[in-house]
């Protein structure tokens, strides 16, 4: 992963000094950095699953260094938006993109673009941790070795620096070749953090990764998360708010539009800004009325 | 444009974003593909290669090769006598194989407890994986002179009554129509039993419940609720057995009795298709061998057109239970 | 019958009629079982009993005697020989291109009109008589390339495959999704997703398939009479000549009117049965072992 050249400030500073209107407490102090370099331009992104339209006119920008939180009801699109940034919503077979998503300047959708070489840049947590049935080892040795790694000593390095970074080193080091199905929930998660650590990503993004956790494993992955920060950009769906507030630099809400005529629905980016803004001074009222949680 | 490869990734020429579709992945997609259309191909050479062979049997007979008498001697090769053979015998079979097929896959779905059913399972196993030719051989050596005599019983009892002397008088040594069919019935109950309970399985829980629910015993249950929906797809996996019946050779070779004639009288020797075609083949030559492999291109057609409605109705019957 | 207010409450059975005809039902279906039992214990029973007095080493490894040999002399080792060359040649042919095939109906093909073709005639397919393989490789190759056992080899493969493909597809079907996306994700290509995930994950219930698969083709005789033209002697190269197996002596010698040749078939049956069992449960045991696909 390149390191950027750009002046990022991701050392803490003094807290913002504009105070929002309400009297609120602010939450655990953030410097106000300049955004890093932009690593993803989406613009007017529509997602279709055949003649479905999950999602219309999705433009926003993910900045380097960060962790960008898509926040909404269910059936907004999030995961869909999420899905194209590292071009998986390709397996399904009826799906189609529309608009231009640009990755550090190259567009993801261009002719001759292969997923693959997309995938191994972008890395990808699902929802509901699915180790292979492999042993710990090959779980996270398994991203290198297709990437043509099989040096055995090199491999024992990546598999220990992944695992460490991950926070899994300790628990397992004694076991690497136990299977990876006997982890407890968030050890398996952690597992495939150190997966899709392995292979060195620039950017990880993260499905609801800690929706089938309890809060203690909720808690180590976002220490985690804060960990690895200033080496990867994340970008996180999560619909657990306080989640949002705790681990996220910026944060986009989306929501569904319904169209009464023709009875449809769709999602859209509704607001899109620093975590604190949207949570404390939303300008769109249908972002107050879910981040004060009056809707669902 | 193109990116470095990161620390992680081993050193060596940067992989570009654009790259073609690595030759390994397509080349595989292609085996894969091919593997797959070998079924089709296969399926098609057997048609068209056994037709090729069979051509002058075709060409001598004409619609002669329909007709009553078989006899290599003369050189005339009529298939009648064998394609009720193969109807008889089947018959016999499924009369017999059904109603014990259907019991047994509502006695694993409906009677017995999930867990006590494995026992049950592995015997319908078990009978399934008993070789043809051990059924044959058990047939020929131990079945048929202990049946013979109860045919013998079963004649003089009947004998003089009207339509039952026509079908059971005149026992012979006991390789028969009938004791081929009964063979049959053994070798085709694996088949019927375990096509019968993935159908029986799709009725929807809600309305076995249903029924129960309104006081039902378990006989009206299955009569209210099983049976509608399953009897389609019952029906298919009868013709499954059906085709597995008509083309089964080696017990029926050994028990039929291999006497090519068309009678009423069960008790008496006969000859399928597949039996006659193991049976004679080894001394054919020429036309007589363009007529066996002729019958096995009639036996071809049929089970072919038999499986293809059964498993439609299977695959439908599956679809909608599903619903 | 719960009957209404006014009257006791009564929650035994159903009465009468209506008992009685589902307790006959009941009784019906055990009879039914109980009907498939019987025949097949006999038939088990006889074979063992039969055979296990000829059966001994030098049964198995002697050369194959003359019809009338009395039951003591010569064995069935030509036999036991063919019977492993042809059906592993069989296996070798068969398995790979079944599970390739499976592996396209179940992750390039998708709901596609060839894929759902060829997985329907695939099932048609394992509805085609033995005998009619038998006569197809006739046809196709011994008329051009004589006996051999190779060609049975080639009509057992024949009746391998779809079975094959339907317990592969089966088996993979059951692979969950997330597998296949967390490998994605890391940037395999599909073949690599299909090879180092899906296969491993999937690979205890397709040798399990496979084996029940080759249980069966062992067992198999008419395919081979049109195919291996059946000897006597030990044919050491399968690819040329005439070669003969288990199950082709047995109906050899069920026809023959000596003791000696009856003995013999019945040891053969019991070599048969006893192969078959051991592959049965060998497939069960593998299934049960090794097919755990997720937490």
């Amino acid at each position: 992963m390149e390191q950027p050249e750009q002046e990022s400030v991701t050392s803490l500073q003094q807290p913002q000094t504009a105070a929002p209107p309400r009297a609120q407490p602010a939450p655990e102090p953030e410097a106000y950095s300049e955004p890093g370099s932009t690593v993803f331009d989406a613009e007017k992104v529509s997602c279709y699953y055949g003649s479905f339209r999950a999602v219309t006119d999705v433009s926003l920008s993910i900045y380097e260094n960060e962790i960008t939180a898509f926040i909404g009801p269910s059936g907004c699109g999030k995961t869909t938006v999420l899905r194209t940034l590292n071009r998986m919503n390709d397996l399904v077979a009826s799906a189609r993109v529309e608009g231009d998503v640009r990755y550090r300047g190259a567009s993801l959708y261009g002719k001759d673009v292969s997923p693959i070489a997309v995938r191994r840049r972008i890395g990808m947590v699902f929802q509901k941790p699915n180790p292979f049935p492999k042993s710990i080892y090959d779980n996270v040795a398994y991203g290198p070795r297709i990437n043509g790694e099989h040096n055995r000593k090199k491999l024992d390095e990546i598999v220990e620096r992944s695992l460490r970074q991950a926070a899994l080193w300790d628990e397992v080091k004694n076991r690497l070749k136990a299977s990876g199905l006997g982890l407890s929930g968030g050890q398996a998660q952690r597992l495939c953090i150190a997966r899709t650590l392995a292979v060195e990503p620039d950017v990880i993004l993260m499905d609801e990764p800690c929706s089938a956790l309890d809060p203690i494993a909720t808690s180590a992955i976002e220490d985690l998360m804060r960990d690895i920060k200033s080496r990867y950009t994340i970008v996180i769906v999560t619909h657990n708010m306080q989640q949002a507030t705790r681990v996220s630099d910026r944060t986009a809400f989306f929501s569904v539009l319904r169209n009464e005529e023709s009875d449809t629905r769709t999602g859209v980016l509704v607001e899109y800004g620093r975590t604190e803004q949207i949570f404390h001074d939303p300008s769109d009222s249908r972002t107050e009325a879910y981040v004060t949680g009056q809707v669902g | 444009m193109t990116q470095q490869a990161g620390p992680g990734i081993p050193a060596g020429p940067a992989r570009p974003l654009s790259e073609r579709r690595p030759l390994g992945d397509r080349t595989f997609q292609v085996i894969a593909l091919a593997a797959g259309l070998m079924v089709l191909v296969i399926l098609v050479l057997i048609a068209f290669s056994t037709t090729q062979q069979a051509l002058p049997w075709f060409k001598a007979e004409g619609w002669g090769i329909f007709g009553k008498t078989w006899n290599p001697a003369t050189q005339q090769f009529g298939a009648l006598s064998f394609i009720y053979g193969t109807a008889v015998t089947s018959a016999i079979a499924l009369i017999m194989a059904v109603p014990v097929s259907v019991g047994i896959a509502l006695l694993l779905t409906e009677v017995v407890p999930y867990r006590r059913a494995r026992p049950i399972v592995y015997v319908i196993d078990l009978l399934a994986v008993v070789p043809s030719v051990v059924w044959g051989l058990w047939g020929i050596l131990v079945f048929v002179p202990w049946i013979a005599k109860i045919y013998a019983h079963i004649a003089s009892g009947v004998a003089g009554i009207p339509v039952l002397d026509d079908l059971f008088g005149s026992p012979t040594s006991g390789a028969s129509f009938f004791t081929a069919g009964i063979i049959l019935a053994f070798m085709i109950t694996p088949i019927v039993t375990s096509l019968s309970r993935e159908v029986i399985a799709t009725v929807p829980a809600i309305d076995k419940e249903g029924a129960y629910a309104l006081g039902a015993t378990r006989l009206e249950m299955i009569q209210g609720a099983v049976w509608p929906h399953s009897k389609g797809g019952i029906v298919g996996a009868v013709l499954l057995g059906l085709g597995r019946a008509m083309g089964e050779t080696i017990a029926a070779a050994l028990v039929i009795g291999s006497s090519a004639t068309i009678t009423s009288h069960l008790f008496a020797p006969g000859d399928s298709m597949p039996a006659v075609i193991a049976n004679q083949f080894p001394e054919a030559s020429g036309t007589f061998r363009a007529a066996l492999i002729g019958l096995g291109v009639l036996l071809f057609v049929f089970t072919i057109i038999i499986n293809v409605i059964a498993r439609t109705i299977v695959g439908r019957a599956a679809e909608q239970g599903s619903a | 019958m719960v009957t209404t207010t006014g009257e006791q409450l009564n929650l035994r059975e159903a009465k009468g009629w209506r008992r009685t005809k589902n307790r006959i039902a009941t009784v019906l279906m055990v009879v039914a079982f109980v009907l498939v039992v019987i025949p097949l214990v006999f038939v088990l029973i006889t074979v063992v009993a039969r055979g296990i007095k000829i059966i001994s080493w030098q049964f198995l490894t002697a050369q194959i005697p003359p019809s009338v040999a009395p039951a003591d002399v010569g064995g069935i080792g030509p036999a036991i020989v063919g019977t492993f060359q042809i059906v592993g040649l069989a296996t070798v042919m068969a398995v790979p291109l079944g599970i390739l095939g499976a592996i396209y109906l179940n992750e390039y093909g998708g709901r596609g009109p060839l894929a759902r073709l060829i997985g329907f005639m695939a099932d048609v397919m394992t509805g085609v008589p033995s005998i009619v393989m038998g006569l197809f490789i006739f046809s196709i190759w011994v008329l051009r390339f004589q006996f051999s056992g190779f060609a049975g080899a080639l009509a057992l493969g024949c009746l391998m495959l779809p079975v094959v493909i339907r317990s592969t597809d089966e088996m993979l079907k059951l692979v969950p999704n997330p597998l296949r996306e967390g490998s994605y994700a890391l940037g395999a290509t599909k073949a690599r997703v299909t090879m180092t995930v899906v296969l491993p994950a999937a690979v205890g219930g397709i040798v399990s398939g496979a084996l029940l698969a080759i249980a069966r083709a062992a067992g198999e005789t008419a395919p081979l009479l049109f195919t291996i033209l059946t000897v006597t002697a030990v044919n050491r190269n399968p690819f040329s000549g005439p070669n003969t197996s288990i199950p082709s002596q047995i109906f050899v010698n069920a026809t023959s009117p000596y003791p000696g040749a009856q003995d013999r078939a019945w040891g053969a049956a019991l070599t048969l049965i006893v192969i078959a069992f051991v592959l049965m449960l060998a497939a069960r045991f593998i299934t049960a072992r090794f097919t755990r696909y997720s937490r």
